[in-house]
């Protein structure tokens, strides 16, 4: 028995290992297509060369983080059997077929556009690569619109029956199970944190160049865009992350405890605790800073409303506390530090020195990667707060695993753990590489992209040539 | 009724999967293991090139093959894949390597010759464990009520040794049977002659692999050498022999598509073999695909979207390819 706990442990860990890997490309890739899109687009229309080169520049960046996120997302599509087979085979029926619609709808469009997008662009004409171009973004909504409905229905099951040999089945309406309680606001701020996660790493880019020479046109362009998206969207994510909250409260009210810290019952009001150190042991939070009647008046709108603390919940069905406590306050600083960047760009905005004014470029080169960790922080919270459960409620962790010894699991998860560092550090740094050179005034195109014109310069990628004299000119 | 006849669909569409899949991600892992061969430099770019734009859609259908699985089959997915767990994972790995060494070769001067080995080891590591899967498949697996009950081990036989080599013969064909298609010159030259070497040894591995499977089990045995089942399923290696010699002919012809087409004739004929061996099982001795079905409600909803998405996925995958078509333009500023 204790052999076959260590075995799930370390397939649990093997799991949030692969997947936090995963997603982070992901999160990259909703933003950084969309926003292709958005530069294509605008090429397009205004015919300015800035965003032409802006459009080569991201998309070599693209075409790296891309690539990492379809090899390790495949990893997961296979992982849910191979280490926890007990609970595809009891969810298998309701959330197999929407992974399936996500591989029909998301996977295969993306796929079958990303090779016109990547290297199409002398074979195809202008319109026909921005329609590749938006089949690859729209792709990657779709993903995230099924691989997001699965999770919450792991999360808020519904509509589904149990049959005699404890397979969970569709009940009478899909709909009912696609568009789960906790669903809707969960896609809403999955989705508006890629669109942050990419608008800081853009901005952090765009800022870095700013700081070497602010006259160059696509490093302001670049960095204004980001700005805007994190002054628009950051306000937004927070209040959309408020509404998830109260969604949890009604659904998952453990959760809500443990990222409260809320060990006892509160029955006249419960205080918001700011920060504090869980002691699990003692069940309660050490040297906590608190507001009072606060916790009552964000998740209730009532000063005074009683909040149920976990010593209403059974110890076995309790999440881990301090995991789910710290990384929730990980991720709501950053929401807040996000909008606080926003805001002061506004500012800078209004005072005409967005691209001359060195802190704010410093600050923004330190908040590249605060998407990335707040969206990490953000799925832990969510992941561990809903345990000891894989189906809420009704399926436990512990009885989801695949029957496997701990020694295969362990030799597996040593190879995943070299071969990601490996080959993802690699990729990283490859990407670090390609941010670090200024975006040009003649972007070239990747590497390998076959090219009709042999000889000339790769200048003149998107549809057909212009002269050099023309393209100088509209690059500035 | 209903429900039986959605099964015998589902088990056609991922059977259908896993032909796309082994038809075309099968030519580009072919390339990956020849990739030693073929001379650094710009043979080795074209060799690239000319999988680099549709490499992605070809390896969704493993995708597909897993999810669909997963979907209409949940007790075989559940069973299957922890019955397997060292060598899909090491496909897993594989697949990674491949993948990533698309896109790192050509970031990294430096380290390009690194990035050509990981695309030659992750696609043999990834075809190998592809095989030795199916050997495993094909051998048995043990189950106690609704899940797996074998060691970590069990794979591990002679037979799914020999079809992992048997498969990684079979990707190197198609492989330089692609190139021969999409490429000219120098590297057309030698991909002639892998193609015959790749030939004579899937031949070899077919036969080996055909000689010992009646041996497995009792079932495959009476399917195919006993009377009167003997009759029905002697065309298949007779169709074998026949497509191989017209294979080989072709690549002494030195035409260009022929070759290509008869490689993925001598797939069909593995595949149908395979089909006869082991219907209507999941699990092969063990599992039946009713045995294994999710609900008809669950296979139904699937359904209607396989049969509108499936044909319009076929449509633009053709188109890619179509973008795409004809030899390889050797261009480049390298």
């Amino acid at each position: 028995m204790i052999e076959n706990e260590f075995a799930i442990l370390l397939a649990r860990i093997q799991f949030a290992f692969t997947v936090s890997f995963h997603f982070l490309f992901p999160a990259f890739s909703i933003g950084l297509a969309s926003y292709l899109a958005v530069l294509e687009g605008l090429w397009l229309k205004t015919g300015k060369g800035v965003y032409a080169n802006l459009y080569r520049y991201w998309l070599k960046i693209f075409a790296i983080v891309f690539a990492m996120g379809v090899v390790s997302g495949i990893v997961m599509s296979y992982q849910f059997g191979t280490n926890w087979s007990v609970f595809s085979d009891r969810a298998g029926p309701v959330i197999g077929p929407l992974m399936a619609y996500e591989v029909l709808t998301a996977f295969f469009l993306e796929a079958g556009f990303l090779g016109v997008m990547l290297f199409g662009i002398n074979k195809v004409g202008k319109k026909l690569h921005f329609a590749a171009t938006l089949a690859v973004a729209i792709g990657t909504f779709i993903s995230a619109f099924w691989i997001l409905s699965v999770n919450s229905w792991m999360q808020t099951p519904v509509g589904y029956e149990i049959t005699a040999n404890g397979q969970f089945v569709p009940g009478e309406s899909w709909l009912t199970i696609i568009f789960n309680p906790s669903f809707p606001y969960r896609l809403i701020h999955t989705l508006m944190a890629a669109y942050l996660t990419t608008a800081f790493a853009v901005g952090a880019v765009g800022a870095w160049h700013l700081l070497k020479d602010k006259a160059n046109p696509g490093a302001r362009k670049m960095f204004s865009m980001a700005m805007w998206m994190a002054a628009i969207v950051a306000p937004l994510q927070i209040f959309a992350g408020d509404m998830h909250g109260l969604n949890t409260l009604e659904h998952q009210p453990a959760k809500v405890m443990a990222m409260e810290g809320h060990y006892e019952s509160h029955p006249e009001g419960a205080p918001l605790i700011l920060f504090g150190i869980p002691n699990s042991k003692e069940k309660r939070v050490d040297y906590a800073i608190e507001i009072p009647k606060a916790s009552s008046l964000i998740l209730k709108h009532d000063l005074d409303a009683p909040l149920d603390g976990l010593d209403t919940i059974p110890d076995e069905d309790e999440p881990p506390v301090a995991i789910v406590f710290w990384s929730f306050r990980i991720m709501v600083g950053l929401g807040f530090a996000m909008m606080g960047i926003g805001i002061w760009s506004l500012f800078a905005r209004w005072r005409k020195s967005l691209y001359d004014w060195p802190w704010l470029h410093r600050i923004a080169i330190i908040m590249g990667p605060s998407g990335f960790i707040a969206v990490l922080a953000g799925w832990v919270t969510t992941e561990v707060g809903r345990q000891p459960y894989t189906i809420y409620g009704l399926l436990r962790t512990a009885d989801s695993a695949s029957p496997l010894d701990a020694p295969a699991v362990a030799a597996s998860l040593i190879a995943f753990v070299i071969v990601y560092f490996f080959v993802f550090g690699a990729g990283v740094w490859y990407l670090l590489q390609l941010m670090k050179k200024p975006p040009q005034a003649r972007e070239a195109m990747l590497d390998g992209t076959p090219i009709r014109s042999a000889g000339i310069t790769p200048a003149p990628a998107v549809g057909k040539q212009r002269t050099d004299s023309k393209q100088a000119e509209q690059d500035t | 009724m209903t429900g039986l006849d959605l099964t015998v669909i589902w088990a056609a569409i991922i059977a259908f999967a896993i032909i796309a899949y082994v038809v075309m991600d099968g030519f580009d892992l072919g390339i990956g293991m020849l990739f030693p061969r073929i001379p650094v430099g710009k043979q080795r770019d074209t060799a690239m090139n000319s999988i680099a734009p549709i490499w992605d859609g070809n390896e969704t259908w493993l995708v597909l093959g897993g999810g669909g699985l997963m979907a209409a089959f949940p007790l075989a997915y559940a069973v299957i894949l922890p019955a397997l767990y060292a060598p899909l994972t090491a496909m897993l790995l594989g697949l990674i390597l491949r993948g990533v060494a698309f896109e790192y070769r050509w970031r990294d001067e430096r380290h390009r010759e690194t990035w050509d080995r990981a695309f030659f080891a992750g696609s043999f590591v990834a075809t190998f464990a592809q095989g030795v899967t199916l050997g495993a498949l094909l051998q048995g697996i043990s189950i106690s009520g609704r899940s797996y009950s074998g060691g970590w081990w069990e794979w591990l036989s002679p037979f799914s040794m020999l079809t992992g080599i048997g498969l990684c013969t079979g990707y190197v064909l198609l492989g330089s049977c692609w190139l021969i298609m999409k490429t000219e010159g120098p590297l057309q030259d030698k991909a002639y002659g892998y193609a015959r070497s790749a030939t004579i040894s899937l031949l070899l591995a077919i036969a080996a692999v055909s000689a010992a499977t009646p041996f497995l089990e009792e079932k495959y045995h009476e399917r195919w050498l006993e009377y009167p089942n003997i009759i029905a399923t002697a065309p298949v290696p007779v169709a074998t022999l026949i497509i191989a010699f017209l294979l080989f002919r072709s690549l002494i012809k030195r035409l260009e598509i022929a070759p290509f087409l008869y490689a993925l004739g001598l797939f069909g004929l593995c595949i149908i073999g395979l089909g006869i061996s082991i219907w209507p099982d999941i699990i092969p001795g063990r599992i039946t695909i009713w045995e294994a079905a999710s609900p008809p409600s669950s296979q139904l909803f699937m359904l209607v979207g396989a049969a509108i998405l499936v044909p319009v996925i076929l449509a633009y995958t053709a188109y890619a390819y179509w973008v795409f078509r004809g030899k390889v333009e050797n261009e480049g500023y390298h």
